[in-house]
C-alpha cells in the first residue's frame, strides 16, 4: 500500500549527510525570505520583483567577471550595492506612489516589473544560463567523515547565518531598528521628532532588495546564472514567508532553515513529492494558524 | 453542351479515384508549438520556428502553387495547454501539421489530439520511444531521436566501457520514465546491473540530496535521465560534492549542445554524449548552422535541425502527392528515403520513426577546443539500425505485424 515510500531509512550517516544538505538549501530560502519580511514588515509591499532581483544579483556577478574582470569576492560586495541602487530608484519612482493604496496594488506593480524585467533578460540571453566558477579558495572540499562537504556550502550556510542575525540585530535590537519600526507604526509621529521617514524607508528598500542581489551572487556558483533562476524559486520562498508569518524578521528565518530540512527529508523518503511538500505545510499552516508561526494575528 | 458535361464527368471521376488529391484550404499551414519560455526554450524554442521558417524559404514559400504559411506557440510545458492550442490550431485555424512538440508529456497529448483528426504530426523536440510504440500513431513522424536511440548510444557504449553498476536520478514524467526504462533495459542486456533509483520532480534547482543518495549506493555509473536545466544542475553540482573524483562516473543520456555552453568545459570535459548532428561534422552541416547561426545568434541543437529537415520533407511529400491529407502525406513521406544536410539515406519505420545513424560523442577539454561552440570530437557513429534497434518487441499495434490492427484504427478514427 505503501510502496511509493522508500521506507528503507538511510544509515545514521548518510541521513546526517541530508540533513546538512537540507540545511544548505534552507540557507538561500532563508536569506530571500529575509529580503521579502523585511520589505513587507517595514513598507507594507508585497515584493514580487524579489525573484528577478535575486537573478540580477547573480548577472551582476557575471558581468562584473566578464566585462570588467571582477571575480566572486568584489562581486559579493558590489552586485548587492548596484542592485540595491536599482531597487531604490524602482521606490522613488514607483513604488512611493502606492504606499496608501490596498496591498493587491503593491504586489500587482512588482509582478509586473518582474515579468518585464526577466523578459528582457530571457530575450538577451535565452533560457539554459550562463556558466559561473566557484572561486578558487573555496573550490575543493573536505571529507567530514559521514560525507564530503565542497567548502562552497559550508561558506554558504556560514554566510548566510552570519547575514540573517545581523539583519535581526539591527532591526530588532539597535537604535536605528527601532526608528524604523516605530516609523512603521506612525509615521507621522516619528517624522514629527524630525526623522526623515521617506528616505529611511526608501533606504529600507534598497537594502532588502541588496540582500536578494546577495543571496543571487551565492547561488550563481551552485544554480545556473539563468534569467529564470528567480521565478524558479520565489514562489517557495513565498510559502515559506507566509508559514513563517508575514513580515516576522525572525519567522522568516527559522521557517527558511527548517523547510529547507523538511524538503531535504522528502527527498529522501519520498522525493516525487519534494517540489509540493512546502505547499502542503502552508496550507495547513493557514488552516491552523492563518498568521505564520511567529506572525501576529491583525 | 455535351462536351462539357463529358468533360466534368471526366473530372469528377478522376477526381473520384483519389478523392485526397487536393489542399485543404488552399494553403499548407505548418504550426510550431514548442517551450518558447522556460527551460527547454533554447533547445528548442524560438530556434525551432526559425529553422522551420528557413525550410520554406528554402522550399521557395509555395508548394504546387499554394502558399505556405508559419505560426508557432507556447506550450509552456504543460499537457493541457498543448492539447488545448492543437485542437484550437487543427479546427478554427486551418493547420495542417504540428510540428517540433518538446516534453514528451505534452507531444503525447497532442498526438492524440492530431491522430484523432487525421493531421500530420512531425515530432522533433520530444523523446519519449512511447510515441512511436504503445502511443503510435499512422500520421506521426518521430523525427529526430528518441529513448532508445539513447539508450542503445550512451547506455550501450557505458556499459562497454566496463560501467556495469548503475543508479539513476530520472525526470519525474513521462521522458524520464521512457528514458530510463530504456535505458535500463540496454544495461541489463549487456549483462549490466541497476543498483537503485530516484525520480525527482521537473525543474528542480538543487540535486545534492539526489547525488548523495547516487553516492551511497556505490554505483560505477549515475545515469542522468533527465534534459535541459535539470541536467546542467545535476553534473555541476556532481562536480562539486566530488562525485567524479570519488570513482564514479556521470552519464549524462540526453546532453544539449546549448547544456555544454551553459556548463563550460571545464566541467563538462570528458562526458560521453548521444545526438543526431552537431554543427562542426561536415560541410553541409557547417553551412547549414552558420545561415542558422546568422539569425539566432547560436548554433542550433539536433532538434532545432531536425525541425527544418522533418518541415522540408514533409513538402516534398505534399509536393509529390499534390495532397495535404495526413495519411496520404507520411505514406509518401514513409515511401521517400530522407537525405539532407544531417540525415543520410534515412528510412521512416512503419511506427513512424525515422532510422538514421546517430553519433557518439566527447565533450573536449578547455585546451583543445578552439573557440566558443567548438565542443564536441565525435567517437564513433552508430549506424541506425542499431541505434533505434528495439529492446523488446515493437509494441505499436500494426507494426507487431497484425496488419488488421492498422486498418481498424484508420476506419475507426475516420468517422471522428
Amino acid at each position: 500500500m505503501f510502496e511509493w515510500l522508500q521506507l528503507t531509512v538511510p544509515p545514521a550517516p548518510a541521513m546526517f549527510a541530508q540533513l546538512l544538505v537540507g540545511l544548505i538549501n534552507g540557507a538561500f530560502y532563508a536569506m530571500l525570505s529575509l529580503g521579502l519580511a523585511v520589505i513587507f514588515g517595514l513598507l507594507n509591499i508585497i515584493n514580487f520583483t524579489h525573484g528577478a532581483q535575486y537573478m540580477l544579483g547573480a548577472f551582476c556577478a557575471w558581468f562584473l567577471l566578464n566585462a570588467l574582470g571582477l571575480g566572486y569576492w568584489p562581486a559579493l560586495i558590489l552586485a548587492p550595492i548596484i542592485v540595491g541602487a536599482l531597487g531604490i530608484a524602482i521606490e522613488r519612482l514607483l513604488l512611493r506612489h502606492i504606499y496608501g493604496l490596498d496591498h493587491l496594488y503593491g504586489l500587482l506593480l512588482t509582478f509586473g516589473l518582474a515579468l518585464i524585467i526577466e523578459g528582457v533578460f530571457r530575450q538577451q540571453f535565452g533560457s539554459s544560463g550562463q556558466p559561473y566558477a566557484i572561486p578558487s579558495e573555496l573550490q575543493s572540499g573536505r571529507n567530514l567523515g559521514f560525507m564530503f562537504l565542497p567548502n562552497y556550502r559550508a561558506w554558504v550556510i556560514v554566510a548566510s547565518l552570519v547575514l540573517c542575525l545581523a539583519t535581526w540585530f539591527t532591526i530588532e535590537r539597535t537604535r536605528l531598528g527601532a526608528y524604523l519600526r516605530a516609523a512603521t507604526e506612525n509615521p507621522v509621529l516619528v517624522q514629527a521628532f524630525g526623522i526623515n521617514v521617506p528616505r529611511m524607508i526608501t533606504l529600507t528598500y534598497g537594502a532588502g532588495v541588496g540582500l536578494a542581489a546577495l543571496a543571487g551572487v551565492m547561488a550563481a556558483p551552485i544554480y545556473q546564472v539563468s534569467p529564470l533562476m528567480g521565478s524558479n524559486i520565489i514562489i517557495t520562498v513565498f510559502a515559506v514567508v507566509v508559514i513563517g508569518g508575514m513580515g516576522s524578521i525572525l519567522g522568516a528565518i527559522v521557517s527558511g532553515f527548517a523547510l529547507g530540512l523538511v524538503e531535504g527529508l522528502t527527498k529522501v523518503f519520498y522525493p516525487e513529492a519534494s517540489s509540493t511538500v512546502i505547499f502542503v505545510i502552508m496550507a495547513l499552516v493557514l488552516l491552523v494558524k492563518p498568521a505564520g508561526f511567529f506572525g501576529r494575528a491583525a | 453542351m455535351k462536351a462539357a458535361f463529358a468533360t466534368t464527368l471526366v473530372a469528377l471521376l478522376a477526381f473520384g479515384a483519389s478523392t485526397s488529391a487536393e489542399i485543404s484550404g488552399d494553403v499548407v499551414k505548418i504550426g510550431v508549438l514548442n517551450d518558447m519560455s522556460s527551460l527547454y526554450a533554447d533547445i528548442s524554442g524560438p530556434g525551432s520556428a526559425e529553422a522551420a521558417r528557413m525550410a520554406i524559404a528554402d522550399f521557395g514559400g509555395t508548394v504546387n502553387g499554394k502558399k505556405i504559411e508559419l505560426i508557432s506557440a507556447d506550450h509552456q510545458n504543460k499537457p493541457d495547454i498543448g492539447s488545448a492550442i492543437a485542437t484550437q490550431w487543427f479546427d478554427n485555424d486551418g493547420v495542417d501539421v504540428i510540428v517540433d512538440v518538446p516534453t514528451s508529456s505534452v507531444a503525447l497529448a497532442v498526438q492524440e489530439v492530431a491522430r484523432n483528426k487525421g493531421k500530420v504530426f512531425l515530432i522533433s523536440g520530444a523523446a519519449a520511444s512511447d510515441l512511436t510504440g504503445k502511443a503510435c500513431s499512422p500520421t506521426s513522424v518521430h523525427w529526430t531521436y528518441d529513448t532508445v536511440a539513447l539508450a542503445n548510444g550512451t547506455g550501450s557504449a557505458v556499459v562497454k566501457a566496463g560501467g556495469d553498476t548503475w543508479f539513476f536520478i530520472t525526470a519525474d514524467y513521462a521522458f524520464g520514465h521512457a528514458l530510463e526504462r530504456d535505458t535500463v533495459k540496454v544495461v541489463e542486456d549487456n549483462g549490466g546491473k541497476i543498483l537503485g533509483k530516484v525520480r525527482a520532480p521537473l525543474n528542480t534547482p538543487d540535486f545534492s540530496s539526489f547525488l548523495l543518495q547516487a553516492q551511497s549506493s556505490k554505483a560505477k555509473i549515475i545515469g542522468l535521465a533527465n534534459a535541459g536545466g535539470d541536467t546542467i544542475n545535476s553534473i555541476k553540482q556532481a562536480a562539486e560534492f566530488g562525485i567524479v573524483e570519488g570513482g564514479q562516473k556521470l552519464a549524462g543520456l540526453l546532453v544539449f549542445i546549448t547544456d555544454i555552453n551553459s556548463l563550460g568545459l571545464q566541467t563538462a570535459n570528458g562526458l560521453q554524449l548521444t545526438e543526431a548532428f552537431y554543427w562542426d561534422q561536415n560541410d553541409a552541416t557547417r553551412a547549414w548552422s552558420k545561415r542558422f547561426m546568422d539569425k539566432m545568434k547560436r548554433q542550433p541543437t539536433m532538434v532545432q535541425a531536425g525541425v527544418y529537415g522533418a518541415v522540408t520533407h514533409y513538402l516534398a511529400a505534399i509536393k509529390a502527392t499534390g495532397s495535404d491529407d495526413g495519411l496520404t502525406v507520411v505514406k509518401q513521406m514513409k515511401a521517400t528515403p530522407v537525405n539532407d544536410f544531417m540525415t543520410k539515406n534515412g528510412k521512416i519505420r512503419d511506427d513512424g520513426t525515422l532510422v538514421r545513424d546517430m553519433y557518439l560523442f566527447e565533450v573536449k577539454k578547455p585546451s583543445e577546443s578552439k573557440g566558443p561552440w567548438d565542443y564536441y570530437k565525435q567517437i564513433a557513429v552508430i549506424p541506425g539500425e542499431e541505434a533505434f534497434k528495439l529492446p523488446g518487441p515493437n509494441q505499436c499495434r500494426w507494426s507487431r505485424g497484425d496488419a488488421g490492427e492498422r486498418r481498424r484504427d484508420l476506419t475507426a478514427k475516420s468517422d471522428v
